[in-house]
C-alpha cells in the first residue's frame, strides 16, 4: 500500500475526497432520521438526544467528522488551485454538458461548510436561537422555524448540500473505479433534501409545535 | 455564403482576435477550407496567412483541434473541425475561432498548438512490450468479443485535445484513459496494466493538466465519444497499482 504515492496523483486526491465524502453522507442520513423523531413529540426528540449522549457518540462523531472535512478540504483545495494553473481561458466558451450541480461542488461546498458554522451556533451552542437552551432540542427547534428567515436560510443551505451529494455520490463511485447510473445521485439527494426540509416546514406550517 | 471570422491571430506571447470577413463560401464546404479560402485571399494581398494544424482531413489524425463558437470542433457532436460543413451555420453568422487553451498546450501560432504532453503520457505507459518478429498468427491470442469491442472504442481516440481544450480543470484524463483502456482490456496489455495506469496518470500529473472532477463536458466535446466509464476503468487500475505491493 503506498498511500503518499497515491495521494500525490490527482486520482488519490480525489479517492481520499471519495472516502472521506462517503463518511459525512453516512453521517448526513443518520442525522436525518435522527431530525424526523421530531414528528414524535418533544420527548421523543429531547429522549433522542439525550441517549446520544449517554451511550458516547457524540464526541467521537465530532472528532471523525472534523478529520473528515479536514481532509476533504485540503484535497479539494489542492485540486481546485492545480485546475486553475491548467485551465485555458477562452476570449468565448460554451458550456455543452457539465451539470449544474457538477460545477458548483467547490462554493456549494464551501456554502455548507459556512451553514454547518451558523448550525452549530444555533442548535448545538444556542447562541442564536431564539430559545438556545442546550437538551431542550424541541423548544430550540420550534423557536427557529417560527421564523421565514430562518426556515429560508436552512432551506438554501439544504438544498445546496442536496445539489453537492447529487454530484459527489455519482462523482465518488467514478473515482473508486464504478460507473454508476446518475440517477442513484439524485434519488440519494432528493431522499436526503426531503428528509431535512420536512422539519422546518412542519414547524412552519404549525404541523409540530 | 458569408461569414464574419473572428480569429485568435498570434505570434509572440500575446495575441487578439481579428475579424475577416468571408464570402464566396459554399455550404458544401467544410470549415478548414473556408480558413483556406481566407487565407488565399490573405497571401494575395500580401498578408500572413492564418496558421492552422491539418493533415488527413477526414476525420482520423486528430491534428485539426480549433475552439469554434466555444466550442470544441465547433456544434456538430462527435464531429472534427475537418468534417463540420459550413451547412451547420447560418449565412452571415459571425464565427469566434480560438486554440485550444490549456497551460500544457502552449500556443505556437495563431491556432496551432503544442500537443507534445500527449506524446509523453503514450510514452510514460501507452505501449506493449513484446519480442518483435514475424507477425504472430491473428488468431494466436483469443480475446472475447466484449474486451475487443471495450478496446476498440477506446483505440478510436485520435489525441485531437478537445478533451484537455473543454475540460473546465484543464484535465486530460480521458485521453489518458482512452489510452489505458485501449491497451488494458488487451490480454496483450495485462503484463504492464497497472504500472501503465501508474506512470501514464503520474506523467499525466507533471504535464501540467488538472484532476478530473467527472464533469462531463469532455465526452460530449469528442469527437469520438470515448465514454467517461474509461475513466473509472483506469481509477481502478490506479488504485490497484497502488493499493497492492506488486510493482507490475
Ligand atoms: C433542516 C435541517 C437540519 C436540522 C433541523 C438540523 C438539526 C440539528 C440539531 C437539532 C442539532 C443539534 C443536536 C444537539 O447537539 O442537541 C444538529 C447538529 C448538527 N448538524 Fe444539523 N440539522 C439540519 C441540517 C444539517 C445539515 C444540512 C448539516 C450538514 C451537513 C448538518 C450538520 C450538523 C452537524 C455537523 C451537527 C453537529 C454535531 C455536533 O454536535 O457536533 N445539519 N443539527
Ligand atoms: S479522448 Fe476524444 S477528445 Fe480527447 S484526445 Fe481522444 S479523441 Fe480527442
Ligand atoms: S485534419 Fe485530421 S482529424 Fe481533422
Amino acid at each position: 500500500m503506498d498511500t503518499i504515492g497515491l495521494y500525490r496523483t490527482t486520482v488519490g486526491k480525489k479517492v481520499v475526497m471519495a472516502v472521506t465524502g462517503a463518511g459525512l453522507l453516512l453521517y448526513v442520513v443518520v442525522h436525518m432520521l435522527g431530525n424526523l423523531t421530531v414528528f414524535s413529540g418533544a420527548e421523543a426528540i429531547n429522549g433522542y438526544g439525550r441517549w446520544l449522549r449517554e451511550i458516547g457518540v457524540v464526541w467521537p462523531t465530532r472528532v471523525a467528522l472534523l478529520v473528515c472535512v479536514t481532509l476533504h478540504f485540503v484535497a479539494a483545495y489542492q485540486l481546485t488551485a492545480k485546475a486553475r494553473k491548467a485551465r485555458g481561458r477562452y476570449q468565448h466558451r460554451r458550456r455543452v454538458q457539465g451539470s449544474y450541480a457538477a460545477r458548483t461542488m467547490r462554493w456549494g461546498g464551501v456554502i455548507i461548510a459556512l451553514f454547518v458554522v451558523y448550525h452549530l451556533l444555533d442548535l448545538t451552542v444556542g447562541w442564536l436561537n431564539p430559545n438556545g437552551v442546550p437538551g431542550e432540542i424541541h423548544a430550540n427547534v420550534v423557536a427557529d422555524f417560527r421564523h421565514w428567515y430562518v426556515v429560508l436560510a436552512y432551506s438554501v443551505a439544504v438544498l445546496a448540500l442536496g445539489f453537492h451529494i447529487r454530484h459527489g455520490v455519482w462523482s465518488a463511485t467514478q473515482t473508486l473505479g464504478v460507473t454508476t447510473s446518475r440517477v442513484i445521485g439524485l434519488a440519494v439527494a432528493v431522499a436526503i433534501c426531503a428528509g431535512f426540509l420536512s422539519v422546518p416546514f412542519a414547524v412552519f406550517t404549525g404541523l409540530v409545535s | 455564403m458569408k461569414l464574419t471570422l473572428r480569429i485568435w491571430r498570434q505570434s509572440g506571447a500575446t495575441g487578439r482576435l481579428v475579424e475577416y470577413v468571408v464570402d464566396d463560401l459554399s455550404p458544401d464546404m467544410s470549415f478548414l477550407e473556408a480558413l483556406d479560402v481566407l487565407n488565399e485571399r490573405l497571401i494575395t494581398t500580401g498578408q500572413e496567412p492564418v496558421a492552422f494544424d491539418h493533415d488527413c482531413r477526414e476525420g482520423i489524425c486528430g491534428m485539426c483541434g480549433m475552439m469554434i463558437n466555444g466550442m470544441a470542433h465547433g456544434p456538430e457532436r462527435a464531429t472534427t473541425a475537418c468534417q463540420l460543413h459550413l451547412r451547420h451555420f447560418r449565412d452571415g453568422d459571425v464565427v469566434t475561432v480560438e486554440p485550444w487553451r490549456a497551460e500544457p498546450f502552449p500556443v505556437v501560432r495563431d491556432l496551432v498548438v503544442d500537443r507534445s504532453a500527449f506524446d509523453r503520457i503514450v510514452a510514460a505507459g501507452g505501449y506493449i512490450s513484446v519480442p518483435t518478429g514475424s507477425a504472430p498468427d491473428a488468431h494466436a491470442t483469443p480475446v472475447p468479443k466484449p474486451d475487443a469491442d471495450t478496446a476498440f472504442e477506446a483505440a478510436a481516440c485520435i489525441g485531437c485535445g478537445a478533451c484537455v481544450a473543454a475540460c473546465p480543470n484543464g484535465s486530460a484524463m480521458l485521453f489518458t484513459a482512452a489510452k489505458a483502456t485501449h491497451l488494458g482490456v488487451l490480454p496483450q496489455g495485462q503484463p504492464e496494466r497497472y504500472s501503465r495506469a501508474r506512470d501514464m496518470v503520474a506523467e499525466h500529473d507533471a504535464a501540467g493538466f488538472g484532476g478530473c472532477t467527472n464533469t462531463g463536458e469532455c465526452t460530449s466535446a469528442c469527437p469520438k465519444g470515448i465514454p467517461l466509464t474509461t475513466i473509472a476503468r483506469l481509477n481502478a487500475d490506479l488504485l490497484r497499482a497502488h493499493t497492492t505491493r506488486s510493482d507490475r
